[in-house]
């Protein structure tokens, strides 16, 4: 793992919630699958997914959302 | 091609151009018929005929004055010897600069001023350069009627206590150029004229010597001086230079144009350059006399190595570092993979060396971990106007301003960090442009001489989002949009979304006034002044970026001149004011992870298939790491190396603690810089680099503008900065080779299409070039989005306020914000080798009187500042400059510590640090920190290690490095 998880999830839930103006989730979760594979490097993204199921605190629903749409990435298999 | 360019004096048309230039009149001037623009002076009119007329108080940087009586000239059909400087030309007027009278004249009025001056003329530091001597020659002065014995001024005392110039009043004519030049151009107002008739005389502020005045040492007035009274030490030491070199500045992103005057290869003086654009002749302190650095005993002149940092610097050759370098980074490769490495360009370096850093990194690296140090400061702004406008840059030109009705101040504070642009916003502010400052502290331009804020919006830290929104809700609840402009202009659906959005009651100046600090009404005041204004600029800084709403509040910035119709035009415009003097190039050039030059992302197919034409390998089309997650994964193990070109993390980057942790994990950094700095602390390698003296190259400052720099003497390592890396990406394995930085340049311009237009000899042609610079405008562009948007229409993102984490609790009650002063730049590495230190000799905490009382705290004790980050001990200032609550301090200092409180927090998008707000507490202290004690032991160590021994012969042994935690 490349970075703290514990930052990785809190940078990608600000991001979130920098998007969240709307209530449409689906619209949150495009946006902010778009920064992340525009700006976050694909270890960063890869880290995301693979850890951030595991964190105390539960994604919001807007990210974990996201998660699925994110690119160049190993997506885990559904539980 | 030569860029060298060797010019005399500057020529001096005796009165400034008339603005704007209208109609043509013609005359005559001693029978040569002249055609000049209308409210032109008699006097301007006849140097451009190529008449001299003998003048000593005009001079063409300050408006006419009409006191010294020289330049009198006879005009048909007047009566008397009107002041040529004051009178304006007339169609028909027949001139005559030349007659027995007028001689008579001027002979007498220079009697009257000889009479009361030393004629010490061949050992005056002015010799040479002396306007007062010349005219004495001009006007045939042979003697002196009335004796030197009378009255006169001559025991006067100087005043030596500006650290960079002299006041010699016994040598002065009281022509007050000086008193106006601080007016006019710097706007200071730290001169007067004192007395009256023959006790006239000149005075800093209330007759104080000048270092105890307010006198800011921009040297307008040492510029103005006609004689040896404002005189440069430099000059008084070594006498007249005999040669000058137009360059460009390396400190703020003002970027002013210089003329650095030498003797032989010693600089002695720069004087800001008439026809530089970004500054018109005007300077501030450091551009203008904190040279001293490039030659500062502290420059390292020869490649160190070493295989710990707890061992001493060993001196070698160049071949033997970059062959040391290049295979440390390709064992580093070797044994944890091709993206375990990065590189990091500078904001300091010039366009052409940034551009080879990262092509270095994406070709013999090949990887895209690249980052630039406007990471930490600009970042946000690339990304929220290319987000809304299409274009990651300013959209204006600084004379714009000139043509503003209102303008708004966010975040920035341009008297201390941009002074030469302030100077201008300054003047137009005195012709009665209304004013709004956006910020938590109390900036010099809120009450300022003959300037005043109209609204001080003087938000808590960390609220820019909230403010902003509620200036837009404003906009939209009273009607104050302009609709014709976003109907043409901008996308209609996304302004739809985001017209609902920042009309609902949560975004209102009432609802965000508790969260902001700022009164409704007044909020709501400043709304209807900048929506009204006509023409409405925004000018913001790191107030604005440093954030974590830093990206939300650039594009909340650019929906406000959006929605208001401040784009695409002269006098409006959202304006970032860089912090250093190539940010926007540095950006530009594609230093930031996920884009190539030119702002194309590196995920566009077509881009990068040009670049991998051009450049003869596949490239990476994911984005790599930037400088925090560097940093991070370096901690983590997994980067590790760094080749770092002129940036000083160890001090500039938030979080020290961590800053430390993961260069020390690192297993090869390699720093190019000037100096030893802290982070070189942690290095393996250490390439000297060079001042801007010493190179070739062009910087691009906040205006877009392109500006040449060029060698003014020989690199002190003697290698060139782009030459270093071209070399270290040969012995990596991808061979680059360039003869001089003009080929970069052409390779810049050949793979950029906001380039393609631009060449060292357009530079040369031009003096200056904005960019975009290409087909459609081959001399540059002087205003963005004029008739369309870059990006087409404009783009409106919702904004919604998010606050910051912190926030002042129980255990951490008061925010503290950073800043800079005038005198000294950033890390302080240049301006702390010079005078500087006599005005800023440390970095102080300002803390208003309220929290200082009921902590016990008095102005100049020991403060101890803790943040959730650390703990750090400065000295206290107490100022109701800042509000209850807040504290401030400058960073200019690695001792100070500021950033061991600061935090990892970031902007949500670039991850640029929220360096402008900590929740921190204070106490009374009466000893330094332990960040503090382990700082000053490392740094001893490090200082005993500096002194370097030489190489052994050989070649130094390549075992993994092993580093000290």
């Amino acid at each position: 793992m490349t970075v703290a998880v514990e930052k990785l999830v809190r940078m990608a839930e600000q991001i979130t919630a920098n998007m969240a103006y709307t209530d449409d989730l689906g619209v949150v979760a495009a946006k902010v699958a778009d920064h992340l594979n525009r700006f976050w490097d694909p270890r960063m993204r890869q880290a995301l997914v693979d850890c951030a199921r595991g964190v105390a605190e539960p994604l919001s629903p807007a990210l974990s959302m996201a998660l699925s749409r994110l690119h160049d990435i190993d997506q885990p298999h559904p539980a | 091609m030569s860029l060298y360019y060797r010019v005399g004096a500057e020529t001096d048309l005796g009165t400034p151009a008339p603005v704007p230039q209208a109609a043509s009149v013609s005359l005559t001037i001693d029978g040569i018929s002249v055609t000049v623009p209308e409210h032109t002076s008699v006097l301007r009119a006849a140097a451009l005929a190529g008449v001299g007329v003998p003048k000593l108080c005009a001079t063409e940087d300050l408006a006419a004055f009409g006191s010294c009586r020289l330049c009198l000239v006879e005009i048909d059909g007047r009566k008397g010897y009107p002041a040529s400087c004051t009178t304006e030309v007339e169609a028909g007027m027949t001139v005559r600069t030349q007659s027995p009278r007028l001689a008579e004249l001027r002979r007498n009025v220079m009697e009257l001023y000889i009479s009361d001056h030393p004629l010490d003329c061949l050992t005056c530091s002015a010799n040479g350069d002396c306007e007062l001597q010349d005219m004495a020659g001009a006007v045939g002065l042979r003697e002196v009627r009335y004796g030197y014995e009378g009255a006169n001024h001559l025991d006067k005392p100087q005043d030596e206590s500006a650290p960079y110039f002299t006041f010699d009043p016994s040598k002065c004519i009281v022509c007050s150029r000086c008193v106006r030049a601080c007016e006019e151009q710097q706007g200071t107002y730290a001169l007067t004229i004192g007395g009256r008739g023959f006790a006239s005389e000149v005075m800093a502020s209330q007759n104080e010597p000048f270092a105890e005045s307010e006198c800011v040492s921009c040297g307008a007035c040492v510029k103005a001086c006609p004689t040896a009274t404002l005189m440069e030490k430099s000059v008084v030491r070594h006498g007249q230079p005999e040669r000058a070199v137009i360059t460009t500045c390396a400190y703020c992103g003002v970027g002013c144009s210089f003329r650095a005057e030498l003797q032989g290869d010693k600089l002695l003086r720069m004087v800001p350059d008439r026809n530089g654009k970004a500054n018109h002749g005007h300077a501030c302190v450091k551009g203008r006399f904190a040279f001293g650095y490039a030659t500062h005993k502290d420059r390292v002149t020869t490649p160190l190595v070493r295989e710990r940092i707890d061992q001493p610097w060993r001196k070698v050759g160049w071949d033997e570092a970059i062959d040391i370098a290049a295979k440390r980074l390709r064992h580093i490769q070797k044994r944890y993979g091709r993206t375990a490495i990065g590189g990091v360009t500078s904001s300091r370096c010039t366009n052409e060396e940034v551009y080879v850093v990262q092509k270095f990194v994406r070709t013999a690296l090949g990887n895209n971990n690249v980052d630039t140090c406007a990471r930490v400061c600009h970042s946000p702004t690339g990304y929220g106007l290319k987000t809304a406008l299409g274009e990651s840059a300013g959209t204006q030109n600084f004379d714009s301003v000139m043509q503003a009705d209102v303008i708004m101040v966010i975040g920035a504070n341009p008297t201390e960090a941009h002074p030469v642009f302030a100077s201008m916003m300054k003047r137009r502010l005195r012709q009665g442009a209304k004013l709004i400052v956006v910020d938590p502290r109390a900036i010099q331009l809120v009450d300022a001489p003959h300037v005043r804020a109209d609204h001080h919006l003087q938000l808590r830290p960390g609220t820019n989002v909230a403010v902003i929104n509620a200036l837009a809700h404003t906009v939209i609840d009273e009607g104050l949009e302009d609709d014709a402009f976003i109907r043409s202009r901008c996308e209609m659906e996304p302004y739809q979304t985001w017209r609902a959005f920042i009309g609902e009651p949560r975004n209102s100046p009432e609802a965000l006034e508790e969260a902001s600090g700022v009164p409704a009404a007044q909020l709501r005041a400043a709304a209807r002044l900048y929506a009204k204004a006509g023409n409405g600029a925004i000018y913001y800084g790191l107030g604005v970026t440093e954030h974590s709403q830093g990206s939300t509040m650039v594009l909340g910035i650019a929906n406000l001149a959006m929605a208001t119709g401040n784009l695409g035009r002269e006098g409006v415009g959202v304006n970032p004011l860089r912090g250093q003097n190539n940010v926007q190039g540095a950006c530009d050039m594609g230093s930031f992870p996920h884009e190539f030059p030119g702002y194309r992302h590196l995920s566009d197919a077509a881009v990068r298939r040009q670049f991998e034409a051009d450049w003869g390998v596949e490239l990476d089309p994911k984005p790599g790491y930037r400088i925090p997650n560097m940093f991070d994964a370096a901690i983590a193990g997994e980067f590790k190396g760094l080749y770092v070109q002129g940036e000083d993390f160890a001090q500039s980057d938030p979080d020290t603690q961590h800053i430390y942790a993961a260069l020390s994990a690192m297993e090869c950094v390699i720093v190019q810089d000037l100096f030893l700095n802290e982070t070189a602390k942690f290095a393996h390698v250490f390439l000297p680099g060079c001042s801007f003296l010493e190179k070739d190259g062009t910087f691009t400052n906040a205006e877009r503008r392109i500006s040449p720099v060029r060698k003014v003497m020989a690199p002190s390592a003697g290698m060139d900065e782009w030459e270093i890396t071209c070399r270290l990406s040969t012995a990596m394995g991808y061979p680059m080779h360039y003869a001089h930085p003009s080929e970069i340049m052409d390779e810049i311009a050949r793979l950029t299409p906001n380039f393609r237009g631009m060449s060292y000899a357009k530079l040369d042609q031009l003096g200056s070039v904005q960019w975009p610079c290409n087909e459609a405008a081959p001399e540059g562009t002087t205003f963005m989005h004029v008739d369309a948007f870059v990006r087409g229409k404009g783009y409106f993102a919702p904004t919604p306020y998010v606050p910051t984490d912190e926030r002042s609790t129980a255990r951490y009650p008061l925010l503290l914000t950073t800043g800079r002063v005038l005198s000294q730049y950033n890390v302080g590495a240049q301006t702390r080798r010079t005078e500087a230190v006599a005005y800023h000799a440390e970095d102080r905490l300002e803390m208003h009187p309220a929290d200082a009382e009921v902590r016990g705290i008095v102005d100049g004790s020991w403060v101890g500042v803790k943040s959730r980050a650390g703990e750090t001990v400065l000295r206290a200032k107490v100022t109701d400059l800042v509000q209850p609550g807040v504290l401030y301090t400058t960073f200019h200092y690695p001792e100070s510590g500021a950033n061991v409180i600061t935090t990892d927090n970031s902007d949500w998008a670039t991850n640029c640090p929220e360096y402008k707000v900590t929740a921190v507490q204070a106490y009374p202290v009466s000893k330094p920190s332990e960040w503090q004690e382990m700082f000053r032991r490392f740094s001893a160590e490090q200082q005993q290690l500096a002194e370097p021994v030489e190489a052994a012969l050989g070649q130094a042994e390549l075992a993994p490095a092993v580093v000290k935690s």
